[in-house]
């Protein structure tokens, strides 16, 4: 145990995900040796990620407006809504370069292990989004796992009266990889979503 | 990748048989195999996830498997929840490890797109690992009751609420807190009695009847006798009021018991027909391992 400023710190950087006891303790003796105006940026920073950055009121992605970028972005396809779990989910998509449409941030995925169940998510918003019928096609986008899986069929089912074209993301083998290694379930995948060429 | 280190399978072949020893960080890692049902996986760190494993031989193990969230995975797709699979794990300090993984049946890809099943089979897995307090504890019944009651899910052999609640019965009758259906839950008059209590634990006669003892209807009482039986004709048959009431004091029984709630039974969508019977009554009576029929 240390005393006073150094211990409090290392407390509070291990109560951090995925931060333990020794993480902790080195990231604060590093803080203790760094340039007192990089320590100063890093406060600032965390300061300001409280203060200003919230979630966008269209889309409930992060934002430092009432609007985010991509919300307030005039050159997106608004007939195009891309629904995906989680905000750094946005950012993977944007990636790829390839989607211009708009998005939705459902706040996580349908998960009753964990007593989350679609009124815990934003999909009352997202109707309310699809409701004006400018919306053509909506892309679900949510994790390729149980509970993505099946809050795209839970979304599918809910919009399906709505007469919109439904899509989902392909699932199958990553780009680089040998077919050899592939588990079964996604060389099935990958199978099932095959195309012609 | 958490298949690193060389590993050596039992000779002696079948599941869950024999031990082996690995060195893992510079000390020796006691490794077993054993079939498995997936109840559930927590994220854990930039890309692993915790599972909840409920195996034949251990009882419920909690396990890291490292780098099944990556898109690059090789067994990442086999633990998903409900999966039933054949798993080697090495034993750790304080979690244990996954070091492989063979699918043997994976349920959740038949769950995910049938969102009333998939609410069931959560509440399923929610109940096994409630009644597994404490963990490595074996619990083969339950083990082979909960593996019945997923496959049951997956075949389509039954509506799904039904299945659930015929599981959450046998489940209980397991925990020792099966419902009093034909006799006084208090004084053991046998006989169907109109009343029933679940403070009391089922039943109960006229002159046993606490206040507040509810009047579930005679078709009602008659499906959960059905249900907790395994009487797959008469639960099949059986209407839908009969079947909402059913489900009701199944569900109080066992939150009764549990002390606190599932999380997961309030979010069960008993509402859709998409997982009605799909083949005669008759042909649904098996006696497999473990099935529910």
């Amino acid at each position: 145990m240390y005393e006073g400023a150094i211990q409090d710190l290392i407390d509070e950087l291990g109560r951090l995900p995925g931060v333990g006891p020794k993480s902790a303790q080195r990231i604060a003796f590093h803080i203790l040796s760094a340039d007192p105006t990089d320590v100063k940026r890093l406060a600032v920073a965390l300061q300001r990620v409280k203060e200003q950055v919230r979630f966008c009121t269209t889309c409930f992605n992060v934002a430092e407006a009432e609007q985010c970028r991509i919300c307030r972005d005039p050159r997106r396809h608004d007939d195009v809504l891309c629904v995906v779990e989680e905000p750094k989910d946005v950012v993977a998509v944007e990636r790829t370069g390839e989607f211009r449409g708009r998005y939705h941030v459902l706040g996580g995925a349908i998960n009753p292990l964990e007593g989350i169940g679609p009124d815990h998510l934003k999909i009352r918003e997202l109707m309310a989004r699809l409701a004006d019928g400018s919306v053509k096609e909506l892309i679900l986008a949510t994790d390729p796992n149980t509970e993505g899986e099946a809050t795209a069929t839970y979304l599918a089912l809910l919009v399906k009266p709505m007469g919109l074209a439904v899509t989902r993301l392909a699932s199958g083998l990553p780009v680089g990889g040998d077919l050899e290694y592939a588990d079964e379930i996604t060389l099935g995948r990958a199978f099932e979503g095959r195309r012609a060429i | 990748m958490a298949q690193a280190g060389t590993v050596t399978r039992s000779p002696a072949g079948p599941v869950g048989a024999g031990w082996h020893n690995r060195r893992v960080n510079g000390w020796r890692a006691k490794l077993y195999r054993d079939d498995a049902v997936v109840l559930r996986g927590q994220k854990l760190g930039e890309s692993d996830r915790i599972i909840t494993l409920f195996t034949r031989r251990h009882g419920r193990i909690r396990a890291v498997a490292k780098g099944v969230r990556r898109t690059t995975s090789k067994f990442g797709a086999r633990l998903e929840p409900f999966g039933h699979v054949d798993v080697q794990v090495a034993e750790g300090r304080s979690l244990h490890s996954v070091s492989q993984v063979e699918a043997i049946d994976l349920y959740g890809k038949r769950f995910i797109d049938d969102y009333p099943r998939y609410t069931t089979a959560s509440a399923i897995a929610e109940t096994a690992e409630r009644l597994t307090p404490i963990e490595e504890e074996p619990a083969l019944r339950l083990f082979l009751l909960t593996l019945g009651a997923l496959r049951v899910l997956a075949e389509g052999l039954h509506t799904s609420s039904l299945v659930l609640d015929s599981y959450l019965l046998r489940a209980m009758a397991l925990a020792g807190w099966a419902p009093a259906l034909e006799e006084c839950a208090v004084c053991g008059t046998e006989g169907q009695h109109r009343a029933f209590s679940v403070p009391a634990g089922g039943c109960v006669c006229q002159d046993c009847r606490p206040p507040g003892a509810a009047h579930p209807s005679p078709a009602t009482l008659q499906l959960m006798a059905a249900l907790a039986t395994g009487d797959w004709p008469v639960a099949d048959s059986s209407e839908a009021g009969p079947r909402r009431e059913a489900a009701g004091l199944v569900a109080a029984h066992l939150q009764w018991h549990l002390e606190r709630g599932l999380r997961s039974l309030p979010l069960v969508d008993r509402s859709s027909p998409k997982t009605s019977p799909t083949r005669g009554a008759d042909e649904n009576q098996r006696s497999t391992d473990g099935d529910l029929a």
